[in-house]
C-alpha cells in the first residue's frame, strides 16, 4: 500500500451543491467531508513506501557550550541512514528566523534554552531513530543562566547573543533586549496632578502555548532535479521558503513547498519547526523523509506565548474620567527573536486599551533570556496588556465607587479617537457598545447544579471529583474589553496574491481560486468560494491546494486572512470578470445595446444588467475561452512608530470584543468553575458567520485556559521546562467550558473589503481579565497574576 | 518482531514485522493505510487517535499493537458502515453530517477521535443531556471551536437519530 503525497494530499476542494454560498452565508466547508471521515491528510499523514523517519536530538540543559559531539555509536546503529550535526550544514547560511536570523539550524557552540536542536537523525523506523539520537554523545560546559530581567541586563551578564548586527541592536540600551518600543504623548506627569484617584498594579502573565493538536510534521522528498519537495503543516509557505532555501543551499524555485492538512496553529506554526532538518535528511539520503514530533517534542519545538510582567498607574478625576496612564511592559522573548520585535510594538500601541487617553508615557520591551523562545500566539501583545489593564479598570471603578462597567464606557473611545501612536481610529470603534451588549444577555441562572436527586456535580467547580456539593461555593461576575491590530503592521508589506481562472467545465462556468493562503482550521477555503461566488455569479467553484506555484498569501495570523487573501481573492474575481464581460461584448455587443452601456454583473451563470435583464449565458461567454489572473492585492500602508516617540499611523485596522463571565469559586479549594463566558464583538461583516461563531468562541475558550489552567512551568533555578505534556500542560476539556452566547456587530469598516474587520483575535483577548474578574467578584482577592491557580485562592500562596 | 492480524472496520487485517512496542495507533496509521485516528499526544490525553475496540472506546496509542490481537477494531474511517448496520443511512454516519452541519469541525484533528466517542455515547444513550454529552467527550481534546459547535453537533445527531426511529 502506498499512499503518494502527490495523489492522496492536499487534497483537491470542490464545493457547490451543498450551498448557493455567496458571502454572508453560513456555507458549510468544503473540507467538512473530507475531516469527518478521516481522509483528510495532514501533514503527519504523508507516507511514501521509500520513506526515512527523522528523529532531533534536543540539548538537555539551557545554556552551556557544546565541549564535543560524538556520532559515532549512533551512526553505527543498524537501520540508521545518516547523523548530522552543524559541522554537515551544505552551506555558510546556518541560522534562520522570522525577522532576525539568530537561531541556529543545528546548535553551534553553545545552546541557549532547553531543547535546542543539536543533531538530527534519519533511520527506518521512527523507534531506531529515537534510540540512535539517544546514543549521540554531546558533552555540555554549563553557563550562567539569564531567566529574567535582572539577570538580562546586569552589569556583568553574560550575552545570550553576542555580536549582534539586527536592525534593533542600535537602539536597544542592553543587547540583552530584542526591542524596545516607547511611546509618549501629552505629559502624563502634568496630567497625573489633575487626578483624583490614582491606582497602580503589578501584574504576572504565564507562558501559555499554543497547543494545536496537529503534531509539527512533514514529509520532505528529494527530486530528480536536485531540489525537494516538501508537504507540510505552516502558517506561511513563502515565509518558511525564504528561509529553508539559503539553508540548503537551493534556489528558491528548487524547493518545492506544498501545504497539508494542518491541525491548528494559532500562531505556533509561523516559525520554522522541523522543515530545513527533514529537507537535509531528504537530500543527505537521496530518500523521503517524514518527521512527526510527539507532544512532548512538540512543546519544544515551537515558540510559546511571551510571558510579562507589567507595571501600570492610571489616574482619573471625581467623575470618572481617566486623566493619564503610565506602564511598562516587560515580555520574556526567551533565547531567539522568533516574533518578539512586532510584539513589542503591539503591547506598547495598545497597552491603553479601548479607551481614551490623552496623556501617556509607555515602555515596552522583549528580553533575550535562555528561558524557551516565544513569539507569535493569538492576540500577541495585546493579550498580556489587556490582562493587565482590564484590573486597572476595575481598580479605578472600585476607588471612585462607580460600576465597573459603567466606568469603562465612560471612558471607551470611539470613531475617530487618537491612539496613544497618534494614529486616529478611522472606523467604527463600538466600545460602549459591545459592553452594553455584553451586559444586557440573560444572566445564567443560580444554583444551576440543584436537580430532584441532589447536586449534579458535573455543574459544580471540581466537577466529577465530587469535591462539593454546593458548599463554600460563591459566584462572580466580571467585564472587560480589548481592541487588537489586524494584519502586519509598522510598515510592513502586508500583501497577498490569488490567482483565479474561469471556464466552462463539463458544461457548466466554474471558478478556480488558487492561493498560497494556509487553511489551519480558520475556514478561509469556505470563504474564497463564498467570494468567488459572489463576484463571478458561478455556483462551481474549485479551490486549489495550496502551494509555492503561486505567489505569496502572506501568513495567517493577525487577523487577516480574510481581509488580506479574502482581498485578493475579490480583486482577482474583479478583474476575470472584466475580462469575461470583455469576450462578452466582443462575442454578443452587437446584439444588445445594454453591453456597451449599462453596469454588468455576473449572477446564476449569467451576464445580467442592473435591472436584471439577462444578456448572456456564462457558457456561451466562456465557449472556447478561459480566463486567468494572478494578481498581488494590498491594503492601506502602515508606517512605523518612531523609535522615541512611538507615534506613527501603525496599523491597518482595529478590532474590538467585550466579555462578560460568570464564575462559580468552591473558595475552599480554589476551584473554579466558569459558568458562562458571553461576548459581543463588532465584525465589520460576517462572510460566514458561522464561521465567525466559531472563531470567537473558541479564541475566548484559550482566554478561558489562560485565566485558569494553561502555563507552562519553568524552573528558575535550570530554565528547564516542567511540564511538557498534556498531563501537565492543561487545556480546556468541554468539561471545563461553559456555554458561550455571542452578539456580533456589523458595523462597516469602509477601508475593508465588503467592510470586514479581522475576527480570529479579539476574543482571546478579553476573555481571560474577564475570567479574573469575575473570580476576583467572587473572592475578593486581587489576583494580579494569570493562570490563578488553587493556591492563590485559598490563601497557601 | 511480530505478526499482528485484526479486524478493522469489519476487514480481517494482518501487519507483519511488527515491533514490539508499536502501538495500535501506530500499525493503523502507518502499516496499515488507515491514518483517520490521529495522533496529537500519544500519551492518552487528548482523545484524538479514539477507536473502539471489541465496542469499547479506547485511546488507540495506549493500545500495544499485540493486545489488538485477533479483536475487533472500528476506526473513523468505518463509521460510515457502522453505522449503515444500525440505519441504513447514506454515505455519513449521522454523527459525521451533524458535526458538518453544526460547524463542529475546524482544523479537524480532533474530530475523528470526537466522532468515535460521540458516536458511542449516542448508541449507549439516544436522548443525552447536556452534562452526559460533555462527560462522555471530556476526554477529547479540541483547541479551535470552544466546543459550543460540538454540542451543537451532537444535539443535532442525536435530534435526528429520535426523528428517524
Amino acid at each position: 500500500m502506498t499512499r503518494m503525497p502527490s495523489d492522496k494530499a492536499p487534497t483537491t476542494i470542490t464545493q457547490g451543491s451543498r450551498a448557493e454560498g455567496g458571502i454572508g452565508e453560513s456555507t458549510l466547508r468544503p473540507d467538512g467531508t473530507l475531516k469527518v471521515t478521516g481522509e483528510f491528510a495532514y501533514s503527519s499523514d504523508m507516507w511514501h513506501e521509500d520513506m526515512l523517519w527523522g528523529q532531533i536530538l534536543r540539548s538537555t540543559v539551557a545554556h552551556a557550550e557544546i565541549v564535543s559531539i560524538d556520532t559515532g555509536e549512533a551512526l553505527a546503529t543498524p537501520g540508521v541512514h545518516a547523523v548530522m550535526t552543524y559541522d554537515d550544514l551544505p552551506t555558510e547560511v546556518r541560522h534562520y528566523g522570522l525577522e532576525i536570523r539568530d537561531t541556529p539550524v543545528l546548535a553551534h557552540g553553545k545552546v541557549r534554552h532547553h531543547g535546542e536542536p543539536v543533531a538530527i537523525v534519519a533511520a527506518d523506523h521512527p523507534e531506531t531513530a529515537r534510540r540512535a539520537a539517544a546514543k549521540i554523545r554531546v558533552e555540555y560546559r554549563e553557563l550562567p543562566l539569564i531567566t529574567d530581567e535582572a539577570s538580562a541586563t546586569a552589569p556583568d551578564a553574560v550575552l545570550v547573543h553576542e555580536n549582534r548586527h539586527d536592525h534593533h541592536a542600535g537602539h536597544v540600551p542592553h543587547p540583552n533586549i530584542v526591542h524596545r518600543q516607547p511611546i509618549v504623548r501629552g505629559d502624563a506627569a502634568a496630567a497625573a496632578r489633575r487626578a483624583d484617584v490614582i491606582v497602580t498594579g503589578d501584574y504576572t502573565f504565564g507562558m501559555q502555548d499554543q497547543a494545536f493538536l496537529g503534531p509539527e510534521s512533514g514529509l520532505a522528498v528529494p527530486e530528480e532535479d536536485g531540489g525537494v519537495h516538501l508537504y507540510i503543516a505552516t502558517q506561511w509557505l513563502h515565509s518558511d521558503l525564504r528561509q529553508m532555501a539559503p539553508v540548503l543551499g537551493l534556489p528558491e524555485d528548487k524547493v518545492r513547498m506544498t501545504l497539508s492538512g494542518v491541525g491548528g496553529a494559532f500562531g505556533g506554526r509561523e516559525d520554522l519547526s522541523m522543515q530545513i532538518h527533514a529537507c537535509l535528511l531528504a537530500l543527505r539520503t537521496g530518500r523521503p523523509v517524514k518527521i512527526v514530533y510527539n507532544r512532548f517534542e512538540s512543546f519544544f519545538g515551537h515558540v510559546h506565548r511571551h510571558p510579562a510582567t507589567l507595571h501600570y498607574e492610571h489616574g482619573a478625576t471625581r467623575d470618572g474620567k481617566l486623566t493619564h496612564m503610565k506602564c511598562r511592559i516587560v515580555l520574556d522573548g526567551g533565547a531567539y527573536a522568533s516574533a518578539s520585535p512586532a510584539v513589542v510594538g503591539n503591547a506598547a500601541s495598545l497597552s491603553a486599551g479601548p479607551y481614551v487617553i490623552d496623556d501617556v508615557d509607555i515602555e515596552a520591551l522583549a528580553l533575550y533570556t535562555n528561558n524557551p523562545p516565544c513569539g507569535a500566539m493569538r492576540g500577541f501583545g495585546a493579550v498580556q496588556a489587556c490582562f493587565a489593564y482590564e484590573a486597572q479598570m476595575d481598580k479605578l471603578a472600585r476607588e471612585l465607587g462607580l460600576d465597573p462597567v459603567e466606568f469603562r464606557q465612560l471612558n471607551a473611545m470611539e470613531q475617530g479617537t487618537l491612539m496613544p501612536t497618534g494614529q486616529p481610529v478611522d472606523s467604527p470603534a463600538p466600545v460602549a457598545e459591545l459592553l452594553r451588549r455584553v451586559k444586557a444577555m440573560p444572566m445564567p441562572p443560580e444554583r444551576q447544579w440543584e436537580s430532584s436527586e441532589g447536586a449534579d456535580v458535573r455543574q459544580l467547580p471540581g466537577g466529577l471529583s465530587n469535591t462539593t456539593h454546593g458548599e463554600d461555593v460563591v459566584r462572580g461576575v466580571g467585564y472587560a474589553v480589548g481592541i487588537k491590530n489586524v494584519g502586519f503592521s509598522e510598515g510592513f508589506d502586508d500583501y497577498s496574491t490569488a490567482r483565479v481562472r474561469m471556464e466552462v467545465v463539463g458544461g457548466e462556468p466554474v471558478a478556480t481560486v488558487h492561493t498560497a493562503m494556509a487553511e489551519v482550521g480558520q475556514g478561509g477555503v469556505t470563504v474564497h468560494a463564498q467570494i468567488a461566488r459572489t463576484e463571478l455569479g458561478v455556483a462551481q467553484v474549485t479551490i486549489r491546494p495550496a502551494d509555492t506555484q503561486v505567489g505569496s498569501a502572506g501568513s495567517t495570523s493577525a487577523s487577516r486572512q480574510t481581509y488580506v487573501t479574502g482581498g485578493a481573492v475579490k480583486n482577482a474575481c474583479e478583474l476575470v470578470r472584466e475580462r469575461v464581460l470583455e469576450i462578452g461584448r466582443r462575442k454578443f455587443g452587437s446584439y444588445h445595446p445594454a453591453w456597451a452601456t449599462a453596469e454588468l454583473r455576473l449572477e446564476g451563470g449569467k451576464v445580467v444588467t442592473d435591472g436584471g435583464e439577462v444578456l448572456a449565458d456564462l457558457v456561451d461567454v466562456l465557449e472556447g475561452e478561459a480566463v486567468e489572473v494572478e494578481q498581488e492585492w494590498r491594503h492601506r500602508p502602515t508606517e512605523p512608530f518612531d523609535l522615541r516617540t512611538g507615534q506613527g499611523n501603525g496599523h491597518v485596522q482595529y478590532s474590538f470584543a467585550a466579555h462578560r463571565a460568570v464564575v462559580e469559586v468552591d473558595t475552599a479549594l480554589g476551584l473554579v468553575k466558569v459558568i458562562e463566558l458571553a461576548c459581543a464583538q463588532d465584525v465589520g461583516k460576517a462572510l460566514n458567520p458561522l464561521s465567525v461563531l466559531g472563531q470567537i468562541q473558541g479564541g475566548t475558550v484559550q482566554g478561558l485556559g489562560m485565566a485558569v489552567m494553561e502555563e507552562i512551568v519553568v524552573d528558575p533555578a535550570t530554565a528547564k521546562v516542567n511540564n511538557p505534556s498534556f498531563t501537565d500542560y492543561l487545556i480546556p476539556t468541554i468539561l471545563d467550558t461553559p456555554t458561550i452566547p455571542v452578539d456580533v456587530l456589523e458595523l462597516a469598516d469602509d477601508h475593508a473589503p465588503y467592510g470586514l474587520r479581522g475576527v480570529g483575535e479579539a476574543p482571546t483577548l478579553s476573555s481571560t481579565p474577564a475570567v479574573l474578574a469575575a473570580i476576583r467578584d467572587a473572592t475578593g482577592l486581587e489576583l494580579n497574576r494569570t493562570p490563578v491557580r488553587p493556591e492563590h485562592l485559598t490563601g497557601t500562596v | 518482531m511480530m505478526r499482528v492480524n485484526v479486524t478493522v472496520n469489519g476487514r480481517p487485517q494482518q501487519a507483519d514485522d511488527v515491533w514490539e512496542g508499536e502501538s495500535l495507533l501506530y500499525v493503523l496509521r502507518e502499516r496499515l493505510g488507515l491514518p483517520g485516528s490521529k495522533n496529537a499526544c500519544e500519551q492518552g490525553e487528548c482523545g484524538s487517535c479514539t477507536v473502539r475496540l471489541d465496542g469499547v472506546p479506547v485511546c488507540s496509542c495506549l493500545v500495544a499493537a499485540g493486545q489488538a490481537e485477533g479483536r475487533e477494531v472500528v476506526t473513523v474511517e468505518g463509521l460510515a458502515q457502522l453505522a449503515g448496520r444500525r440505519t441504513e443511512d447514506g454515505e455519513l454516519a449521522p454523527v459525521q453530517q451533524a458535526f458538518i452541519d453544526a460547524g463542529a469541525v475546524q482544523c479537524g484533528f480532533c474530530t475523528p477521535g470526537l466522532l468515535v466517542a460521540a458516536d458511542e455515547m449516542l448508541e449507549r444513550n439516544p436522548n443525552p443531556s447536556d452534562e452526559d454529552i460533555r462527560e462522555a467527550l471530556s476526554g477529547n481534546l479540541c483547541r479551535c471551536t470552544g466546543y459550543e459547535k460540538i454540542m451543537d453537533a451532537v444535539r443535532l445527531a442525536a435530534a435526528r437519530q429520535q426523528e428517524a426511529v
